[in-house]
């Protein structure tokens, strides 16, 4: 594995290194929340899935929902980290409105899943490794409606208690671009191991960054923490922007205040939330109503036989069983949809050892090169697996040339319909029958006495009779037949 | 039909199957009762047309002959179970009028078993106090007075108002809770019996929470079988519980009158304090005789950090409290006291609905977490809790079945005698019981005597883990030695 350099930025005194760390709040995909039966539904009324436990009424107790525990424990497995045979839940304790219990349920000192690794991919096939410092297991907070009363907020409880898996990286990320990568991986990740959906939009995916900077190699400086990221691109411009104005200070012969800040998109720039002195004091402490969380190893062994094939795997076998190149590779398993599109094509091939590779072409350059033109999701690609798999049987099998593929790949976007069948109908059939196209090289070299004299010395003009005689039949003509005869009748 | 009060639950429960008389009648006397007793404040919400509604159905189902265990039996709920329907405030104000859509785990199964509610009972505010003085409903008066005195006295805390209400005949047993003594305490003001089950053995689910790992609901009853017969039907696994557990609840009943020849019960010498007055010694001593003639064997123990138990106690319940009552905060339910800002909401609010008690021990718990102070405090206090539990387990493991000790320090006291100046004043109460909670393990209160000024005193049993069984066997030959103690009716 190489390791990646990374941006360094230029200062007044020098270069500057960015160290940078990350708190991913993942909501677990899970029917019912974290302690309680309710809900887990996105949207719907406010306060619809809310239980009396959610609303913490007098005497309510919570229950750990076991399914959350399993989406733990399969994330930590793919992250390739220690999972914690057994890990306590301990109370934050602060009070605001959106908290029904004032206290949230988390762990502490005892996370469920201990250290880790992710390989994030970066631009020209460069990969870099993120350690994994824990993930850890906790509820979400309720939220504050402040538009529906002029004097007054209102609570909706309908996120309170939904289970987050607070996912924590080492600082071992060095620049925006490794973050960027380091989040679109590890969501990837989730999301073939459907743990998560992965969705920023909707707040079921969100960022915590830690960015410091200093000189290369030098000691660690001050961080500051920005809260509340659910951007990819944000997070990229987040960190640029707040890693220059530490350099700024910091050259100005400045300190950093740790702190908590908040990014603007619009402005571009980070602002102080909130200081080191105005945090609050958790009075964290082991949560009386809940045992330790305890399972087996057989738990844990179970649940790793039946783990999904992850992207990193999936690469791998790819480029060993279809000679992918491994940037081919990345791109069609760095979303889950991509992956199973390509599997799908792969299945339906008549011969996928030979044409695998084609078929990854067909998928990266043709479809998602189309797909991305119209701003489509490959959910919605008009053209399915099966149809492109057709294409690229009929191109592996000589029926169809390369460039009548195009045409056919546009008629099925356009139009649809048994690709096969169309180039039946339509007459797109490659002409390898030898005594028609004979006829055509003959005419052209009738007609180009002079260049066909000139072939014997300069080999290289072969290529413009081949030229010729594709585009005298429309592009039907075999290749490699034309190749052939026109060598015989020249004498090359 | 005013008699029908001063039976047990077990008499009771005999005449109604034989039809002498109806749960109705039952109920109807015991109604008649409290509304007698009103100055003892004992109830702070009577439910009579509930209880006349619980009653026809058990009438009904025992004619029908499908009668459970405690058909047509009329109880009292302290104050810290949800009923349904029926406000519930752990006798604070900040509860307000809350009104439970849900009914606790405990209460639902003395409803399932045919049990009738008259009402629900008086309690220190949030199950915080020795004396049931720091109720937001007001004190509750002692049945029981010196001889020649007419000073109303505490029924102990904080289930002041189930041992009052079952020693003054209102109902025929109540729930309680007990968190580091709160049901053994009273019991032993009141001349009532009453037991703290093992951690785990009832469900938590519905109660009003004070101390978590701390908090167990159990009986007061009038006699140790009534005890057993209440505890029966209040135990058991509830899978909303986490920390309840999963074995089945045998018939404690069955345990009374067993034979304790054999027995070793242990005298721990730590519980000997230094100024204990006479008459407690005495009484301990009479307690280990008649278990001795019995055929218990005696035998002096060690429990070497009960020393410690107290002051780790006043840092893991009020650490626990502090953020088990962070959920009243005028936002959802209960009291609001409104603010300019949030933070001014929570403070009017948390100011004005809580009492002195209660604010002491949450900014005590607050204190005891904070950065800085968790190691100090908490996680030592948290350390002394396993040498206390070990303390037990050695002392079990050399073959000890069960130990005796003086349930409290003294007799009953005056209203307002305790505590004012210095809360560890009160606090000391809990001294013999407060151990038994930090290690988990069921304590029964049974009364044993009387002190020179006529106030009844109690004998505390500890027994291992799940074995409450020989603690209503044992506790039951303290009762027949003892005899059975009745107030003079002076309300």
């Amino acid at each position: 594995m190489s390791t990646a350099t990374h941006k360094l930025l230029k200062g007044s005194t020098g270069d500057w290194e960015m160290v940078i760390g990350m708190e991913i709040h993942a909501q677990v995909t899970s029917n019912a929340k974290l302690f309680s039966g309710a809900s887990t539904a996105f949207g719907g009324e406010p306060n619809s899935h809310v239980s009396l436990v959610d609303a913490a009424m007098p005497g309510m107790l919570p229950v750990i929902n076991e399914e959350c525990v399993r989406q733990a424990v399969r994330t930590g497995l793919g992250l390739n980290a220690k999972i914690n045979l057994r890990s306590v839940f301990d109370r934050k304790n602060y009070f605001y409105p959106d908290l029904p219990q004032g206290y949230q349920i988390s762990q502490y000192k005892s996370p469920v899943v201990g250290e880790g690794e992710v390989i994030i991919e970066l631009e020209g096939g460069r990969t870099a490794t993120v350690g994994i410092e824990r993930l850890h297991l906790e509820q979400d907070a309720g939220k504050l409606l402040h538009d529906r009363s002029p004097t007054m907020s209102n609570v909706d409880l309908n996120r309170s208690g939904v289970a987050l898996m607070e996912i924590v990286s080492k600082p071992d990320i060095r620049d925006a671009e490794q973050a960027k990568a380091y989040v679109t991986k590890l969501r990837s990740i989730l999301r073939y191991l459907g743990t998560c959906d992965g969705d920023m939009e909707k707040g079921s995916l969100r960022a915590d960054v830690n960015v410091s900077v200093r000189k290369p190699g030098g000691p660690l400086g001050t961080r500051c923490e920005i809260k509340n990221m659910n951007s990819i691109n944000f997070i990229g411009q987040a960190i640029e922007y707040e890693a220059r104005r530490q350099i700024e200070i910091l050259e100005d012969g400045g300190q950093i205040d740790q702190e908590t800040r908040l990014y603007d998109p619009n402005k571009g720039e980070t602002r102080s939330m909130r200081s080191k002195e105005e945090a609050h004091d958790y009075r964290y402490f082991p949560d009386p109503d809940l045992l330790p969380l305890e399972f087996s190893q057989e738990f844990v062994d179970e649940l790793k036989a039946k783990l999904p094939e992850l992207p990193d795997q999936k690469k791998t076998r790819f480029v060993a069983d279809f000679g992918l190149s491994a940037y081919d590779a990345s791109v069609l398993v760095a979303e889950r949809e991509s992956a199973v599109f390509y599997e799908t094509v792969l299945d339906k091939l008549a011969n996928r050892a030979r044409d695998g590779k084609v078929a990854a072409n067909w998928v990266i350059n043709e479809l998602f090169g189309r797909l991305n033109k119209e701003g489509r999701d490959i959910t919605a690609s008009p053209v399915n697996a099966e149809q492109l798999a057709a294409i690229v049987d009929l191109i592996g099998e000589g029926t169809i040339s390369g460039k009548i593929a195009k045409d056919l790949f546009e008629i099925v976007w356009q139009e649809g319909g048994d690709p096969r069948a169309l180039v039946e109908s339509r007459g797109m059939k490659q002409v390898t029958d030898l005594s028609a196209i004979e006829k055509v090289v003959d005419d052209i070299i009738a007609a180009n006495p002079d260049k066909a004299a000139q072939v014997k010395d300069k080999p290289q003009s072969l290529g413009w009779f081949v030229g010729q005689v594709m585009k005298a039949s429309g592009g039907k003509a075999n290749p490699q037949s034309v190749n052939d005869l026109l060598k015989s009748k020249l004498g090359v | 039909m005013t008699d029908l009060t001063s039976l047990t639950l077990a008499e009771a429960r005999k005449g109604l199957a034989a039809k002498t008389f109806t749960s109705l009648e039952l109920t109807d006397a015991h109604l008649s009762a409290i509304e007698a007793a009103r100055v003892l404040n004992a109830f702070v919400m009577e439910t009579p047309d509930q209880a006349r509604a619980m009653a026809r159905e058990a009438d009904a189902r025992i004619a029908k002959g499908d009668a459970g265990p405690l058909a047509g039996i009329p109880l009292g709920i302290k104050d810290l179970f949800a009923t349904k329907g029926v406000r519930t405030t752990a006798c604070s104000k900040i509860l307000g009028n809350f009104v439970p859509t849900y009914e606790s785990t405990v209460t639902s199964q003395l409803w399932r078993d045919g049990a009738v509610m008259l009402g629900k009972l008086n309690n220190d505010e949030f199950a915080m106090g020795s004396s049931n003085e720091t109720s937001c409903f007001g004190p509750v008066g002692n049945p029981w007075r010196r001889d020649g005195s007419n000073t109303t006295l505490v029924p102990g805390g904080s289930s002041g108002g189930s041992a009052s209400a079952v020693a003054a005949l209102l109902c025929m047993g109540a729930t309680a809770t007990d968190t580091g003594g709160s049901i053994r305490q009273p019991a032993a003001f009141t001349a009532t019996v009453g037991i703290k089950p093992t951690y785990g053995r009832c469900s938590r689910w519905g109660v009003v929470a004070f101390a978590s790992s701390l908090d167990q609901a159990g009986p007061i009853a009038r006699s140790v079988r009534d005890a057993a017969m209440l505890l029966r039907s209040m135990a058991g696994h509830d899978p909303k519980d986490t920390t309840s557990v999963d074995i089945p609840v045998p018939d404690y009943e069955a345990a009374i009158g067993k034979s304790v020849k054999g027995m070793k019960i242990g005298i721990p010498r730590e519980y000997r304090l230094d100024g204990m007055p006479a008459e407690i010694e005495k009484l301990w001593q009479s307690g280990a005789d008649w278990l001795r003639s019995a055929g218990a064997e005696l035998v002096e123990v060690s429990l070497p950090h009960t020393k410690y138990a107290l002051p780790a106690y006043y840092i893991v319940a009020p650490a626990e409290a502090s953020s088990n009552l962070a959920r009243y905060d005028g936002v959802r339910y209960g009291l609001r006291e409104q603010g300019k800002s949030i933070n001014e909401l929570y403070e009017n609010t948390r100011a004005e609905g809580f009492g002195a008690e209660v604010r002491r021990r949450v900014m005590i718990g607050t204190y005891v977490l904070s950065a800085g102070y968790y190691d100090a405090y908490y996680l030592r206090a948290q350390k002394v809790r396993t040498l206390i539990k070990k303390d037990f387990e050695d002392c079990f493991a050399k073959g000890v079945d069960a130990i005796l000790t003086p349930a409290t320090p003294s007799a009953a006291f005056g209203i307002g005698e305790k505590g004012g100046a210095d809360p560890v004043e009160m606090y000391l109460n809990d001294i013999f019981t407060v151990t038994v909670n930090m290690a988990g393990l069921p304590g029964i209160a049974v009364p044993a005597g009387k002190d020179a000024q006529g106030l009844p005193l109690g004998l505390q049993l500890i027994g291992r883990p799940f074995d409450e069984e020989t603690l209503f066997s044992l506790g039951e030959v303290i009762e027949q030695a003892a005899g059975r103690f009745t107030p003079a009716r002076w309300w």
